[in-house]
């Protein structure tokens, strides 16, 4: 006997390779283990309109990129008559628009998706955030470094600093109103801040809210603390980012640039769109083929090929497990997961009618055919050749009777049904009508479990999304293939053995 | 319906000592029976052939017919023998075995009485090389065998058939027996599960012990009306013995020998199986187990012939 102590270490170190392969899927690519979960991709259009004067037009428009939270999907700018570049240099990530000459009303056009994802990886920092340090006369200089020191008494960190002077800005005291008459809370704060030696800007930033027109940027503080910031509100000095805060300028720029042009506004609107998992993530992954070993990298004319063909080991698991454990006889060992497949394509009550009528009145034919001393092979085809002008006139009798779904049945594959035919018919001659039912009905039942377990969306989700999975099977069935236990069938096969004491 | 009726513990099986499906493939078939053995045993002209170097006695071959243009010449063969048995040589489960027992008016008798005529036979021996009785449908070779005279004594225990001796050999020891009885529900086939009858036999004695059909026990022969139990087989210890000794012929360690009774020859070997099925434990109402785990453990290293592992056998299995 082979020795079983490598075996079982086999079976259990592919085991655990197909789980830890899913829980790196899981964790790394953040695919769900459950197929009903959607993700929320936004999109967004900023719309650019000014007055140009005639002259050469320059238009540089501050553009999102993936930041923590969101994940940038694709974008696209239109403007007709426009030269266009996505310009990313050291700086920040801008949109370029030139035209050597334009006049009257002006409308450029930008379109980002970012999809709502808490695993992005937002792009590093190119630039370091400089502190500037302003001069004001007086009385700003005093009243300002007056109302610094206060909030740095009342404060132990970078963060709660930022909150007391956002609050002492906004109390509505004498002082601070004197400020506020010079420049608003953002830039007072920023200003202050830099005071202390602390790094901090504003951003420019876009409430997310579906089906919202001509909205514009807000201004948040963002603050540094140790190579790390935090966002601040600055009327309400709430910290961190709200979910649906989308960063839309944050590299110390203008929002937009505007060279030959006046009267300029910048409107974004928004609209939600939920997607499946499957499309988010495929378009979130699409370019990164070198490490994310999935069918997703595959092109989606393959990929939707894969979809089938991983769910064969899950039927072919099931007859495993029906005539392993259970003892269900079968017309053909792995015959019922082909019926199986092909009772997915036809869905199941067209294909498993359609499989009966068209198996029924072959098995009538062939009985015909079985007297005319035909060639095995040549007989075969007849049957296939049958099995193809029935199926024909079924889906014209579903037609013509307005039962479209009958049409289905010509996704049934021919050779499963003529060698289904064909089987059946000589287990009929040699075994009697009984063994046929044993075995036709066995098969049926066999592919009819396999079918709905194959066509359950959970495990189309997780067979199509976890190739680790396959491992799984593996080892699963390498085990069963080791068991040496009863039947449940056996149990009632060999009861009158013990009936008899 | 209670369930609790309709399935035997497992524990209480495993305690009779029955031996299941799964285990009889891995521990035994698996185990004892070396692949390349098998097809001596799935071609039985090969077995024929072999058993007739090993002095195993064996119905004498008429001819075979390999090719479709011989079959025109098959009246010429077969014009002076009035009873034969066409069968294809990898048929299994008794596939394709058709039986004539005579003739009349240029008509052939068939075992169930009905005539056909040769026409009826070439298009069996058609279908024989086509593949249509092989598994996988390979094409095949028949072979024409003269008509076994069975024994007279039983044609009361088989209805419209022959009734063939099926014996488990374990590493050549005989380690169970049953007879199969032919019944109209079956149409003349010793197959149990179309619905014949398997006897146990008494290893010893070679007297029937109980008989069921379909897994369930019975007493008489539906068709015939004879009481079962009388059943008792002559020439017991030679047909044992010959059965013993085929496992020198094929060198399977777990087979199964299907003997007949001819009425001049004496036992005689039908064909060989490399996986006997499991309903012989229900037959005999014993399971087979305890009889194997002997023979693994007692008889590694003793080298016996066969008529020693018979008697070694009568020894042990009281």
């Amino acid at each position: 006997m082979i020795a079983r102590k490598p075996f079982y270490l086999l079976i259990c170190t592919l085991f655990l390779a197909g789980l830890a392969l899913m829980i790196h899927r899981h964790v790394t690519f953040d695919i769900p283990w459950l197929p009903q979960e959607k993700r929320q991709i936004w999109s967004i259009e900023a719309k650019v309109e000014f007055r140009a004067t005639g002259d050469p037009v320059l238009a540089s428009l501050a553009i999102p990129s993936t930041q923590s939270g969101f994940t940038l999907l694709n974008e696209l700018a239109a403007s007709p008559g426009y030269g266009l570049t996505f310009n990313k240099d050291k700086a920040a990530k801008r949109a370029e628009w030139s035209i050597r000459s334009a006049s009257g009303k002006q409308e450029l056009y930008y379109q980002v998706d970012m999809l709502v994802d808490p695993y992005a990886i937002p792009e590093p920092e190119t630039r370091h955030l400089r502190i500037q340090k302003t001069l004001r006369q007086e009385p700003y200089a005093t009243l300002a470094l007056s109302l610094l020191e206060q909030a740095e008494a009342r404060s132990a960190d970078n963060y709660s600093l930022t909150r007391e002077i956002i609050r002492s800005l906004n109390s509505g005291g004498q002082e601070a109103g004197m400020l506020l008459q010079l420049q608003s809370t953002p830039h007072w704060t920023i200003e202050l801040l830099n005071l202390a030696d602390i790094p901090a800007r504003i951003v420019h930033a876009l409430y997310l809210e579906d089906g919202r027109r001509r909205q514009s940027l807000v201004e948040y503080i963002q603050v540094y603390q140790n190579n790390q910031y935090q966002i601040f509100h600055p009327e309400t000095a709430v910290q961190g980012q709200p979910q649906n805060v989308l960063l839309w300028e944050y590299q110390s720029g203008v929002v937009l640039d505007l060279i030959g042009g006046y009267n300029s506004k910048t409107t974004f609107s928004m609209i939600q769109q939920e997607v499946s998992v499957y499309a988010a993530l495929s378009r979130k992954h699409k370019e990164e083929n070198l490490l994310n070993f999935s069918i997703d990298s595959l092109p989606l004319e393959e990929q939707s090929i894969f979809k089938g063909i991983l769910l064969i080991p899950i039927g072919v698991l099931i007859v495993v497990i029906l005539r392993i454990l259970i003892g269900i006889k079968t017309s053909g060992t792995f015959m019922p997961v082909l019926i199986a497949i092909a009772f997915i394509q036809t869905s199941f009550w067209t294909g498993l009618v359609g499989f009966i009528i068209i198996v029924g009145l072959g098995l009538i034919i062939r009985s015909y055919l079985s007297h005319l001393n035909l060639l095995l092979v040549a007989r075969i085809s007849a049957v296939i050749i049958m099995v193809i002008s029935f199926i024909a006139l079924f889906s014209v009798i579903a037609y013509k009777t307005g039962l479209t779904e009958g049409l289905k049945i010509t996704f049934f594959p021919m050779i499963i049904l003529a060698w289904t035919i064909e089987r059946m018919s000589i287990l009929w001659e040699e075994d009697g009508p009984r063994e046929v039912a044993i075995q036709g009905g066995g098969s049926l039942f066999v592919a009819i479990i396999a079918y709905l377990i194959m066509d359950n969306d959970y495990v189309r989700h997780i067979t199509f999304n976890f190739l680790g999975l396959q491992f799984i099977l593996m080892s699963i069935v390498l085990l069963l293939g080791n068991y040496t236990g009863y039947r449940l069938l056996e149990l009632k096969r060999f009861k009158p053995l013990i009936n008899r004491e | 319906m209670n369930w609790f009726n309709v399935f035997a513990s497992p524990t209480t099986l495993a305690s009779k000592g029955i031996l299941g499906m799964n285990q009889r493939n891995i521990a035994y078939i698996g185990q004892y029976n070396s692949r390349k053995s098998y097809p001596l045993v799935d071609n039985k002209l090969k077995t024929k052939a072999l058993a007739i170097k090993h002095g195993i006695t064996v119905p004498a071959l008429i001819g075979v017919i390999q090719e479709q243009h011989e079959i025109r010449h098959i009246d010429t063969l077969l014009e002076q023998y009035s009873g034969f048995c066409i069968k294809p040589a990898q048929g299994s489960g008794g596939k394709g075995i058709l039986i004539i027992k005579g003739k009349k008016d240029g008509f052939y008798i068939k075992s169930n009485d009905t005539m056909v005529d040769i026409d009826f036979l070439k298009r069996h021996v058609s279908n024989i090389l086509a593949g249509l009785f092989s598994l996988g449908g390979k094409t095949d070779v028949a072979m024409i065998e003269s008509l076994v005279h069975f024994d007279p004594r039983f044609s009361n225990f088989a209805y419209e058939g022959v009734p063939d001796t099926r014996v488990i050999v374990f590493k050549g020891y005989p380690v169970m027996a049953m007879m199969r009885l032919p019944t109209a529900l079956s149409d003349g086939k010793a197959n149990l599960h179309q619905g014949a009858i398997g006897v146990g036999i008494h290893l010893k004695t070679g007297a029937a012990l109980q008989a069921v059909q379909f897994d369930s026990v019975v007493s008489i022969h539906p068709d015939t009306q004879k009481d079962l139990s009388e059943l008792c087989l002559p020439n017991w210890d030679t047909l044992l013995r010959l059965a013993a000794s085929c496992y020198e012929m094929s060198g399977l360690g777990y087979l199964g020998a299907d003997m007949i009774l001819d009425q001049h020859h004496g036992p005689m070997l039908l064909e060989l199986n490399a996986r006997p099925g499991l309903s012989i434990q229900v037959a005999n109402g014993h399971g087979l187990l305890p009889r194997l785990t002997l023979i693994e453990s007692e008889c590694e290293e003793v080298l016996r012939n066969p008529q020693e592992r018979v008697e070694y056998i009568w020894k042990v299995f009281e």
